[in-house]
Formats: C-alpha cells, sequence, structure tokens
C-alpha cells in the first residue's frame, strides 16, 4: 500500500481520540486516526455505553418482575421475561449507531480513518497492519490515545466461565450464579444488573469495602440495596481460582479459610492497565511514570511532537477525561495556547444507587490541609425523590470554612448522575457556598437537594 | 470532673462591656491556676484574665474582636471535683441594673456544646449571639465576622501555591492574552479573577501586563483588610462620636515663645540631676491652669444627654500621645497642684507607661482638657478633635524662627503656632479668643505664669 503523509496521526480511536481528531479536523490540521476496532474505543463498544444499555434492561426487568406480586404503587405485572439474546442485540444496535456517528463525525471533519493496528517505528513514523497489507504512515505530530485494558489474574485468565467486562456485556442468557471478582464500580455495575435479571450474584472483593476509594458514607446506600437485591458480598475476601470442574470459584475468607463458590459465569474486574504493549512503544523510550506513559500541562511526552492523552496516561481513567485532553492536545497541536487547568474531573458510579463525586471528599480536603465545613442534605427529605421512590441517600458539600469556596461535591442516590454537571460547574467556576444557596433550583426536583445541602452547610437548611 | 466557668469579670467602674483581644490559650490545652487565659480591653485599659483553678480548657466563648457583656461566661475549664457549673447553668450578667443584659443573651448557652457537635457553624452563630453586647441592638461581633467574610473575598493574598480562582472562560482569555492568573488579584467572591479583572490588566497595558514579567510597573490591585479592632476600634468610636456630637470652633494664634525657650534653657542647663528635662508641655500646662482661673468654663465636661456642664475645680491634663499600638491619651490628675518639675515628670511617666502599655485604668481616664501635640512634625496650622466630652483641646505646633517686624526693623523670633479647638456648643468664639489669647500673654511672658495674683 502506498505510504502517506500528514500533519497529525492519533493511535486509537476511543473518545480521547476521535475528539483529538474532530478537533483537530475541524481546525484545518491534516490528520489520520489509527483503531483496530470500530471508532468509539472500550467506552463506546465494551465499556460505559453497551454497561449502560445493560443496565437500563436490567432496571426494566427488575422493575417488571418486582411489580409480580403488586406494589404499593399500585401497579402488578405477571409474566415478565427477558431475552437477554434481544436485550444485548438492541444495545448493539446502539453500539452500531454510535459507531457510525463518530465515523460520521470524522469524516466531516475531513479526518481519514484507517482500520488496524499501528506500531511505531520511530517518533515521526508509524506502521499500520490493515487487512489490504501493511502501511506506512509519516508525520510531524502523534497522539497516542491508545486506551487501558480490564486487568487479568494470573489465575484466572478470560477463559471459559471467567469472562472480562467485555464479556459480561454479551452474554447470551443470564447465568443462575454469577461471581462477581472485585468490588470496584465496574464490577458493581455489573453485579447489580445480572442480579435484577435474575441472577444469584456474589461479590468478592479484597478490600474491606466495596468502592473501595470512596468513604462508607457514600456507599453505605449501595451496599443496602445490594442486600436488598439479593447480593452476597464477601469483603476482605480474595479469589484463589477455579475448581477442577470449572464449576467453583474458590475464596479465602480474612480467617484464611477457603470456601467455594458456585459459578456459572466469573466476572473479574479488579482494575484496568494502561496499553502501553505491543506496538514498540517502548523503542520511543518515552519517560513513564509508573506503568502510564508520563505527559506534561500540555500532554506533550518527553519526546518532541509525541503526545499521550486518556488512559493511557493514568488515573482517573475516564472517557470524559480523555475527551477534554483530546479536544486540548488538538487546538496545542494546531498552534493555540492551552493547558490543563481542569479544577475538577467529575466521575460517576452507575450502580444502584448511583454515586457521583466531584472534588474534594471531606477527607481528601482535610488531608490537602484545608479548614473545611462540610454537611450533606439527604433525599428522603426530597419532595422529588419521595415520588420517584429514591429516598435513599444524600448529596454532600465540602467547602473551605474561611471563604466557603467549594471544594468538593459528592451525591449518592437514585438519579443523580444527572446532577453532576452542576456539580462540577459548581467548582469549575469557583462557587462558594452563597452561590449555590442563592441559585433558585427548580422545584420539585432532586436537584434542590443540592441547593439544601449548601444552605444546610452555611447552617440554614430549610427542608431539615 | 466538673466544669468550672469563668464570666467576664466587672474591670472597672460603670463598665458594661468589654472586647476580647487576645486568647492566651487554645481549646483542650491543660491550664495552671493563675495563668492568663485571655485579654479584655475596655474603654480604658487592657484587662487580662487569669484562671483561678487548674484543668483542662473545654469552651472558648467569644472571638477575638468581639465585645463581651460584663458577666457573660466566656471560659469553661474542665477541674477535677465539682465545677461551679454543670454547663446548663443559666448565666445572667452580675450587675443587671447597670448591664441591662437582653433577653436573649439568657437563653441557650445550655445548648451550645450540644449544638456545637451536630452543626459547627451554627453553635459559632448562637455564641455570638449569646454574648451579645449589652448596649444596642447591633452586633459588631457578628459584624466582623462578616467583614471578614468579606475580607477573604476582597483580598488577592492567596496562600503561597494555591492555584487562583477563575471560571473556565476567564482562564482561557486569560491564556489567549499572556496574562498568568497566579498574579492576578481576583476582585470577585473569594477572590475569584473575573473578566472585568483581565479588562483592567488589559486596559493598563502592556508595560503593566499584570505580572507578565517584562518588568516596568505593575499594577498592585491587592488590598489588605485590616479588621478594626482593640484599640483602633476604641479610638475609631471616640473619634465619631466626637465628629457626630460636637460643633467645634478651631482658632489658630501664633506665640513669641522667645523668652520662654531662654527660660527653659536655663532651667534645663541648671537643673539637678534628678530632675527631668523640661519641654515646652508642662509651661504650657501651667499657662492653661492659669488660664483656666479665669475660664473655668474650659475646663468641664459637657454630659450632652442630661444637659449639664461639670465645670472641673481640679486640671486633670489629657496629654494625646503615641504608642505602637495607636493614639492613646494618659491624664496628668490634679497638674493645678504641681509644680513645673512635677507636671515634667508625671508627664514622662505616663508617657513611659502608655507606650509599654503598662498604664492603669486610672491614669488613662478622668481628663478635663487635653493636649495635643506632634513636636517638631507638628506643622504649621492643625484641626485637633477634641476628647468627648471634654470642651477644649489645645494643639501646639511646630516652633521656627521666624523674621518678625518689631516697629523698626525684622528681628528673628522663635514662633509657635497653638491650634486650638472648643466646643462651640457651649463655649463662644469670643472666649476661645480670650483663652488663647491669656494663654499667649502668659507663654510670651513666662515670669507671669509663676506670679501670683
Amino acid at each position: 500500500m502506498k505510504d502517506q503523509n500528514c500533519s497529525l496521526l492519533v493511535i486509537g480511536a476511543g473518545p480521547g481520540g476521535y475528539a483529538a481528531a474532530i478537533r483537530a479536523g475541524q481546525l484545518g490540521i491534516d490528520t489520520i486516526i489509527v483503531d483496530k476496532q470500530k471508532p468509539g474505543g472500550t467506552c463506546l463498544n465494551v465499556g460505559c455505553i453497551p454497561s449502560k444499555a445493560l443496565i437500563h434492561v436490567a432496571d426494566e426487568f427488575y422493575k417488571a418482575t418486582h411489580f409480580a406480586n403488586g406494589s404499593d404503587i399500585g401497579i402488578s405485572v405477571s409474566g415478565a421475561k427477558i431475552d437477554l439474546q434481544k436485550s444485548v442485540a438492541w444495545k448493539d444496535g446502539i453500539v452500531k449507531r454510535l459507531n457510525q456517528g463518530v465515523s460520521g463525525l470524522l469524516k466531516k471533519s475531513k479526518v481519514q480513518q484507517i482500520e488496524g493496528t499501528a506500531k511505531f517505528i520511530d517518533g515521526k513514523t508509524v506502521l499500520v497492519e490493515t487487512n489490504e497489507g501493511e502501511q506506512r504512515i509519516s508525520c510531524k505530530n502523534i497522539i497516542i490515545a491508545t486506551g487501558s485494558v480490564p486487568v487479568e489474574l494470573p489465575f484466572l485468565p478470560f477463559e471459559g466461565p471467567v469472562i472480562s467486562s467485555t464479556g459480561a456485556l454479551s452474554l447470551g442468557e443470564v447465568p443462575e450464579n454469577f461471581v462477581v471478582v472485585g468490588g470496584g464500580y465496574i464490577g458493581l455495575e455489573m453485579g447489580i444488573a445480572y442480579a435484577k435479571m435474575g441472577a444469584k450474584v456474589t461479590i468478592v472483593e479484597a478490600a474491606k469495602n466495596i468502592l473501595p476509594q470512596y468513604d462508607t458514607a457514600l456507599t453505605k446506600p449501595v451496599l443496602t440495596k445490594l442486600k436488598k437485591l439479593g447480593v452476597t458480598v464477601m469483603l476482605d475476601t480474595k479469589a484463589k481460582g477455579l475448581n477442577e470442574k470449572q464449576t467453583k470459584l474458590v475464596v479465602e475468607r480474612a480467617n484464611g479459610e477457603l470456601e467455594k463458590l458456585q459459578a456459572d459465569k466469573v466476572l473479574v474486574t479488579v482494575g484496568r492497565k494502561a496499553n502501553t504493549k505491543g506496538f514498540n512503544l517502548e523503542g520511543l523510550m518515552l519517560d513513564m511514570e509508573g506503568p502510564f506513559i508520563k505527559i506534561n500541562q500540555k500532554c506533550q511526552t518527553s519526546m518532541n511532537g509525541v503526545y499521550a492523552i486518556g488512559d493511557v496516561t493514568g488515573d482517573p481513567m475516564l472517557a470524559h477525561r480523555a475527551i477534554a485532553q483530546g479536544e486540548m492536545t488538538a487546538e496545542i497541536i494546531s498552534g493555540i495556547n492551552r493547558e490543563w487547568d481542569k479544577q475538577v474531573v467529575p466521575a460517576i458510579c452507575f450502580t444502584d444507587p448511583e454515586v457521583v463525586v466531584a472534588g474534594l471528599s471531606p477527607g481528601e480536603a482535610k488531608q490537602a490541609g484545608f479548614d473545611i465545613i462540610t454537611n450533606e442534605f439527604p433525599f428522603m427529605a426530597n419532595g422529588r425523590a419521595m415520588t420517584m421512590e429514591a429516598e435513599e441517600g444524600f448529596i454532600r458539600i465540602v467547602a473551605r470554612a474561611d471563604n466557603h469556596v467549594v471544594l468538593g461535591i459528592q451525591g449518592v442516590g437514585g438519579g443523580v448522575a444527572e446532577l453532576s454537571a452542576s456539580f462540577s460547574l459548581a467548582i469549575e467556576m469557583g462557587a462558594r457556598l452563597e452561590d449555590i444557596a442563592s441559585t433558585i433550583h427548580a422545584h420539585p426536583t432532586q436537584s434542590e437537594a443540592f441547593q439544601e445541602a449548601a444552605m444546610r452547610t452555611l447552617g440554614h437548611a430549610l427542608h431539615i | 470532673m466538673g466544669l468550672y466557668t469563668i464570666k467576664l469579670p466587672d474591670v472597672g467602674e460603670g463598665v458594661a462591656e468589654a472586647e476580647l483581644v487576645e486568647w492566651m490559650v487554645e481549646e483542650g490545652q491543660a491550664i495552671v491556676e493563675d495563668q492568663v487565659l485571655a485579654a479584655v480591653m475596655t474603654d480604658k485599659a487592657t484587662v487580662e484574665i487569669p484562671s483561678p483553678v487548674e484543668g483542662v480548657l473545654s469552651w472558648r466563648g467569644a472571638s477575638i474582636g468581639e465585645v463581651i457583656a460584663v458577666g457573660s461566661p466566656i471560659i469553661r475549664i474542665e477541674i477535677d471535683g465539682e465545677g461551679n457549673s454543670d454547663g446548663l447553668d443559666v448565666d445572667t450578667p452580675a450587675n443587671n441594673s447597670d448591664a441591662k443584659p437582653p433577653q436573649d443573651s439568657v437563653k441557650s448557652p445550655a445548648e451550645q456544646p450540644a449544638a456545637g457537635s451536630a452543626q459547627p457553624l451554627v453553635s459559632a452563630q448562637s455564641v455570638v449571639g449569646d454574648n451579645k453586647p449589652v448596649s444596642k441592638s447591633s452586633t459588631p461581633a457578628n459584624e466582623f465576622k462578616s467583614s471578614k467574610m468579606s475580607a477573604g473575598n476582597a483580598v488577592a493574598a492567596r496562600a503561597e501555591g494555591e492555584s487562583p480562582l477563575a471560571s473556565p472562560a476567564v482562564r482561557l482569555r486569560a491564556r489567549n492574552v499572556g496574562i498568568d492568573l497566579r498574579m492576578v488579584a481576583g476582585s470577585g467572591p473569594a477572590g475569584r479573577i473575573t473578566h472585568d479583572d483581565i479588562d483592567q490588566i488589559i486596559a493598563k497595558g502592556p508595560q503593566s501586563g499584570g505580572g507578565s514579567g517584562r518588568g516596568g510597573l505593575v499594577a498592585n490591585t491587592q488590598i489588605t483588610d485590616v479588621p478594626v479592632i482593640g484599640l483602633r476600634r476604641k479610638i475609631a468610636q471616640q473619634m465619631s462620636i466626637a465628629k457626630e456630637r460636637i460643633v467645634p470652633i478651631t482658632y489658630v494664634d501664633e506665640i513669641d515663645v522667645t523668652a520662654l525657650e531662654e527660660l527653659r534653657a536655663r532651667l534645663n542647663k541648671n537643673k539637678k540631676d534628678h530632675q527631668p528635662k523640661l519641654t515646652m508641655l508642662p509651661f504650657l500646662m501651667k499657662a492653661m491652669i492659669k488660664a483656666i482661673g479665669e475660664l473655668p468654663q474650659m475646663n468641664a465636661l459637657y454630659d450632652d444627654e442630661t444637659g449639664v456642664v461639670h465645670q472641673y475645680g481640679g486640671v486633670h491634663i489629657g496629654v494625646a500621645t503615641q504608642t505602637p499600638n495607636g493614639l492613646i491619651v494618659p491624664v496628668v490628675r490634679h497638674a493645678e497642684a504641681r509644680t513645673v518639675w512635677e507636671c515634667a515628670e508625671e508627664v514622662l511617666r505616663l508617657a513611659q507607661a502608655a507606650r509599654d502599655g503598662s498604664a492603669r485604668r486610672d491614669e488613662l481616664s478622668g481628663s478635663t482638657i487635653t493636649i495635643t501635640s506632634l513636636g517638631a512634625m507638628g506643622g504649621l496650622v492643625t484641626t485637633p478633635v477634641i476628647n468627648h466630652p471634654e470642651v477644649s483641646i489645645i494643639g501646639v505646633n511646630k516652633m521656627q524662627v521666624r523674621a518678625i517686624w518689631d516697629g523698626t526693623q525684622f528681628i528673628p523670633r522663635k514662633i509657635m503656632n497653638l491650634s486650638s479647638s472648643f466646643d462651640h456648643r457651649i463655649i463662644d468664639g469670643w472666649d476661645c479668643a480670650l483663652f488663647i489669647q491669656r494663654i499667649k500673654g502668659l507663654l510670651e511672658s513666662p515670669a507671669e505664669i509663676f506670679i501670683d495674683e
């Protein structure tokens, strides 16, 4: 195949990569983007989007089965059934539409897409293996956006009944016994979804808490819901491997006792690692920061003209961080003076109830040396929450004691994910408690709890 | 374990409130008997509050700058054995005839600890409320708090390394025009940098480019907020009262002090070792005393609320004195019963005591007339502010040699102006003139000061 030249080559068409390519195209930069799979990366193909589709399926089915014996709100339903293959097909349809959408956007921005596997020759040259053969691409700038891959446990490789999150999104039927190794957000999201679809779910977590990066106040409503869903949560417990018949997962409890858990499927979600292997990245001898590519505030690596964005550059491994980095990096390459100056990267767990964190928790703020004031407003006291049967959870605000500038906002509750926008906006704009407390939040909405949390932190909540 | 409550003691006659100016101890700190816990300041003096017991400080009931009513609980100490309160008693100010405690001061100290643990912020406010100043409904403590808050707003001075507060749009714009926000003081709430701040920097042009590091003049947009507390607040209050109530008339005349300076030089040259060096001041004091003998209305306090002028027989001369903390006025009591030497000695002693803070309350109060002198810094003319409720103040300006026409020729004379203010509600202009002319006559012919008539 013919060799090509371009100004910018983006390796990886995930959220970071395609955002960078679109923006670069808009800015008139001659851009090529390479990925071996359909554009959208982990997020769109096997992550955020499909998992949310499946969670929606699970929620709807759970509602229907929940109504089997009648309900407080007067609805009864009988004979609810789930055809998971059809659900997965529906989900695949959404993914396909979005793949095409991203493709269309790239085309519109005049970005050339190449489906294939890239390999570095040097910092300005990449060899791409495509179905039609090898192609050499020379470029002025490169953005590495190769993302991350699920961490595999050596004693539980992804084969047979052991699946990664990707596998969990494409099961043909709801397994009877579903064991999740790892109580982080991915494991919990999938565990809860399968529990709602009727699986008997067990979550095995080595740490003392689920969602160990969050404080227990935030995770407690999730734990309560897990119990209600009949999910067994085994904390302080380590997975050891499958039995010989591959029907049971052997785990070690805190006291050293071994236990065998019936498992038709074992989902291993013990984290994700930077995707730095298999494309001769090491040949560039870039400075690394642990397992990640080291970047500065402009997403520049240690090599001139080589940039890196997204999961491959470290935590937080979140699509919206990658998108922001991608957009910024494209502008930097075009000559615009940009620098990473974000105050906050919000994070959401689509568990039931949902958990949102933006900025510093009370503990983190104290650790950072801030003198803080903090308080929370429970959804129990929020009218809209009651009408949606979503009274669990709360919104909490952390602010500096001296000038009331908001440092962090956390929420847990049904549907709080959508509130994350106002949380980030408040922090990014440098809002003080008084700004939030003095902003009218429409009634009746859950967002009132946000305003009330600010008022309560100031000592004058109205509805509690 | 018991709880020992210390209430704000009666710090002086007629004093109903005091301002907390310093905490010497922290909550949770171990306290020994007689250890000084806090300092409060009244109109007249700073008073230290010692601990009568040994224990652990469990509660500080006021913050610095807060005005506290006499009798309000201000400190609680956990002690071995029985305390003097269980923390639940109702604390009533001691001398309620004078102090007139407002009802809400009696309300809820008992609730504080409970509320405090649940909602720190609320309890902080209720503490303020409980110790509300006795006098008016205004709450200086609260105002102080809120002004402190807005201080946080306006002050650009961020802690070192703290990132500037600005919206994403402002950050983007600053970067585009090459302004480093770390060098910019924000005018918005909590020091937030606004588009207006950027506009201003741009408008000032490149040479002041907001600390762009290109040298040249840089706009200093920093605002330092200094809380007006302690002595400064007392001075401010006193000055406000003077301005609000008194209708001043200021009268300036020049005094030929050539003869007085000769006398003073001679006396200083021949003085005994134990005698202080004489300044102009004791002579002026003696001249004033003599003039007051003829115009007693000058040495008086005017109580404009009851409509009575108290004319004093004794002349208690306040001497405005600059100290590191600000202006205070120590008083030479019964100057009429002191010689020039004794007056000089007393002025010297009081000035020293005022400066090192050891002046007693009664040495800082009770003046009936005041002298203000800036010495060599005295300028040509000043408009002294009367020390309310007094009715006269004599201001001394600097002395200089001027050419004076003696009828046939110019001769060099040592001339000094006196700028004096009087409460025109009580003192007529004619009397002002008489008074100053009398003093002028005495100072120009100093022997007369010492001749009894």
